[in-house]
């Protein structure tokens, strides 16, 4: 695992995960401590790389790198590559010069951050890239879910809303299956990807039945914004149709807990009461995003850089040996 | 490279397997050339005085002929020219190619098609031939002079990527392009369908998460211009067919009886949408690679022959405009160099005969403009490739003839390679001349991506 990037749940296997898991539980105590540092990495260069802004996980990030003593830095960059007229091939450059031992790397389009760790000497965590791969939010996720359950082999997960445009959505789908957990995924027809089934997950449009028998209900953020009229006739009839309550929870099993990744849209995702309270464990989720951010970095940051980088890489790209 | 007058204009190629669709000709001959002609195939002809050259396990075929090509000029020419384009062409066997009028300024207007024209004379190695816009601007509503422009010397009609919404409009292009009877050709994509798809709607897209763009979004649109085809009684040519729905839809509109050609691109046939996995953006076209499902219907109508060509799409972007997100990357990828060994897999493969290949990159793209070409038969101008079809090579497009890079087959080992390429009888492509390629694989280089 040291010695690699984290570009998506669907590249690791059932033991990486595990392994990440364990460590993370490790990492919760550190955040009970009145003096919440440890010199892990020490000396160590973290660049938080985010072209699209994201508070709550980079501020996450952030956290996680300053508790184990990394020196953090934010980088944050506006725009697509082609309006600031510069490719990711500069920006990797330029970074790389920068000698980090980690880029933490957010961006609106998929495949950016796998494009960069082409190329970048350090290694590179996905911290969210288009509607492709959130693997981060995915493992607190399951971090979340262990601590309250037990276990994640033999859950029923269902995933509520907006699975097409969901980075969060399709990376539990790949965490908890890979952890032996049932996965379905709910939304309004328009919500949900082309043969979204391929990727092992039963799909319904019929929230009742996917919740029946439930132990974790995820709600994912709606774009109202964006989708509006487009993929849904209005927030009222989405908020009515697929909307969380107490009273459509009563289908789900009775233990059942409430998930989302945040921020909330109150009463249209999750109503306001939901949003609150038991069984939602929203908070846990966020307390426990630190010290599962603080897992991956130990994992990945705390090795050297990868052999090569930027600037061998352009040499045989152009033929020069 | 320059092109080579070959001695007293004659020249022997001598015991190489002539393949020539037009004639039915697959078998070992000579073939004389003689003042930029074919004078003469037959068994053992007489060479005296004349340049000879050995053929022997070489195909001997009419020069392909692209009915697809960006050829950038005027105005882009830092993607491509008429001297490198023309260049990339004769490498790959293209001794004809029709270049897209999406140029800057849009070859709209008579003076553009004359100006690529005059161009190509004093610096393209292959004969060039411009595709006009076929509304002012490629906007879409105003019809272009069309018999202006064919005059100037335009074989076509397309507004290519700019897909015309509007039914009236086009009902009326394809209406008028009667008068001057050449095909109007369609990149048949319905704009709204496709929204802002990069990729293939499908399992693909959906894992990748990036945006789709669905099959029924040429499937509809091929139906459309195919029904205006019939109202009208035009020619239509339907560009990069890339789904199995169009393909159905043009097999049924020819039984029927409709002016339909079509045309199909070597990495339609070749890649599925999983080679986007990768997020390499060289893999971003328009239209995008499909499912394998697709693919196999493309072949299925190629070698029925529901589908006349195979066309390059040749389509050059710099580097620097490719390396950025998948979705701001330009479609396109390019494609002369590596046509012919991308469908000699389909050879291999089973799909099609030699003689087929060389049928629908030769002979038949040839027909649907009404060019000259795509034939050895007497007489003919003597447009003429060498193939070594076993030949293994690595293709480096660092190296190549093109101004760009932009190919998926970057650093790949191909098998088949164009040897030589005559153009009028006279050499125009030399692979002993100048190996810019790797021919053996020396130097085994990483995949770009992982």
């Amino acid at each position: 695992m040291i010695g690699r990037d984290i570009l998506g749940i669907e590249d690791l296997s059932r033991a990486e995960i595990e392994l990440i898991l364990e460590t993370a539980e490790r990492m919760q105590e550190i955040g009970t401590r009145e003096v919440k540092k440890v010199p892990t990495l020490r000396g160590r260069t973290l660049i938080n790389l985010f072209f699209e802004p994201s508070t709550r996980t980079q501020t996450s990030f952030e956290i996680a790198g300053k508790r184990l003593a990394a020196d953090v830095v934010n980088f944050s960059v506006s725009g697509s590559s082609v309006t600031k007229r510069e490719t990711l091939l500069d920006t990797a450059k330029t970074l790389d010069a920068m000698d980090p031992d980690c880029v933490i790397v957010r961006h609106k389009v998929a495949g950016v951050p796998h494009r960069l760790a082409a190329v970048l000497g350090a290694p590179v965590i996905n911290a969210g890239d288009g509607a492709h791969e959130h693997p981060s939010q995915a493992l607190l996720d399951l971090l979340t879910v262990k601590e309250q359950k037990g276990r994640i082999e033999g859950l029923t997960v269902t995933i509520v809303g907006d699975i097409a445009h969901s980075r969060v959505a399709r990376s539990n789908i790949y965490g908890f299956s890979k952890l032996g957990a049932e996965v379905r995924v709910a939304g309004p027809p328009t919500m949900l990807p082309a043969e979204i089934e391929s990727l092992g997950v039963k799909s319904y449009t019929n929230l009742r039945e996917a919740i029946e028998g439930a132990d974790v209900v995820m709600a994912l953020r709606i774009q109202m914004e964006r989708l509006e009229g487009a993929c849904f006739p209005s927030v009222r009839e989405y908020a009515a149709t697929f909307g969380l309550d107490r009273k459509k929870l009563r289908f789900a099993k009775e233990d059942a807990i409430v998930m989302h990744p945040g921020p909330v849209n109150r009463g249209v995702e999750l109503s306001h009461e939901l949003a609150d309270h038991r069984p939602s464990v929203i908070l846990d989720q966020v307390r426990n995003g630190v010290a599962l951010r603080m897992a991956l970095l130990y994992l990945v940051a705390g090795r050297r850089r990868k052999a090569g980088g930027v600037e061998s890489r352009a040499a045989s790209a152009t033929g020069e040996e | 490279m320059t092109r080579r007058p070959t001695e007293g204009g004659r020249l022997v190629i001598r015991g190489g397997r002539i393949l020539d669709p037009s004639q039915e000709r697959d078998g070992v001959f000579d073939c004389l050339i003689e003042n930029g002609r074919i004078t003469a195939i037959g068994a053992k002809l007489a060479a005296d005085g004349a340049e000879v050259f050995d053929a022997a396990g070489q195909w001997v075929v009419p020069g392909f002929v692209d009915l697809h090509a960006h050829l950038r000029v005027p105005g882009q020419e830092y993607k491509e020219d008429l001297a490198s384009g023309g260049a990339a062409a004769v490498a790959g066997g293209f001794t004809q190619v029709a270049c897209m009028a999406n140029t800057d300024p849009v070859n709209d207007d008579p003076s553009v098609t004359q100006y690529i024209l005059d161009r190509a004379a004093k610096e393209s190695l292959a004969r060039i031939h411009p595709i006009a816009a076929a509304t002012r601007g490629l906007a879409g509503q105003v019809m272009t002079e069309m018999v202006a422009l064919r005059r100037a010397g335009a074989v076509a009609f397309s507004d290519d990527g700019a897909t015309i919404m509007d039914a009236g409009v086009m009902r009326r292009v394809l209406e008028y392009s009667t008068l001057v009877d050449v095909p109007v050709i369609v990149h048949a994509e319905d704009c709204n369908l496709r929204g802002h798809g990069v990729v293939h709607e499908g399992a693909v897209a959906t894992r990748l998460g990036l945006p789709g763009n669905p099959a029924a979004a040429e499937e509809i649109m091929v139906a459309r211009d195919i029904r205006l085809a019939e109202w009208t009684g035009a020619h239509l040519h339907v560009a990069h067919v890339s789904t199995a729905g169009a393909v159905e839809s043009i097999r049924r509109a020819r039984e029927a009886g409709v002016r339909v050609t079509a045309e199909v691109t070597p990495h339609h046939l070749t890649l599925t949408d999983a080679a986007t996995m990768t997020f390499d953006t060289s893999t971003r076209v328009a239209p995008p690679l499909r499912s394998a499902r697709h693919v196999e219907a493309l072949r299925r109508g190629l070698a029925e022959g529901v589908i006349d060509a195979i066309a390059t799409d040749h389509a050059p972007h710099a580097t620097y405009e490719k390396e950025v997100e998948f979705t701001e990357a330009p479609p396109g990828m390019i494609g002369l160099e590596t046509a012919l060994a991308v469908c000699l897999q389909l050879v291999r493969e089973g799909v099609l005969s030699p003689l087929e290949l060389v049928r629908r990159l030769s002979t038949n793209p040839a027909r649907v403009l009404g060019l000259e070409g795509g034939s050895l038969a007497v007489g003919a101008e003597a447009d003429i490739v060498l193939v070594d079809p076993e030949r293994i090579w690595t293709y480096d497009p660092g190296r190549g003839h093109s101004k760009s890079r932009n190919s998926p087959w970057a650093d790949q080992r191909l098998t088949g390679r164009v040897v030589a390429t005559f153009v009028a009888g006279r050499i125009a492509y030399g692979f002993e001349h100048k190996d810019e390629h790797k021919d053996e694989h020396k130097d085994e280089r990483g995949v770009p991506n992982r």
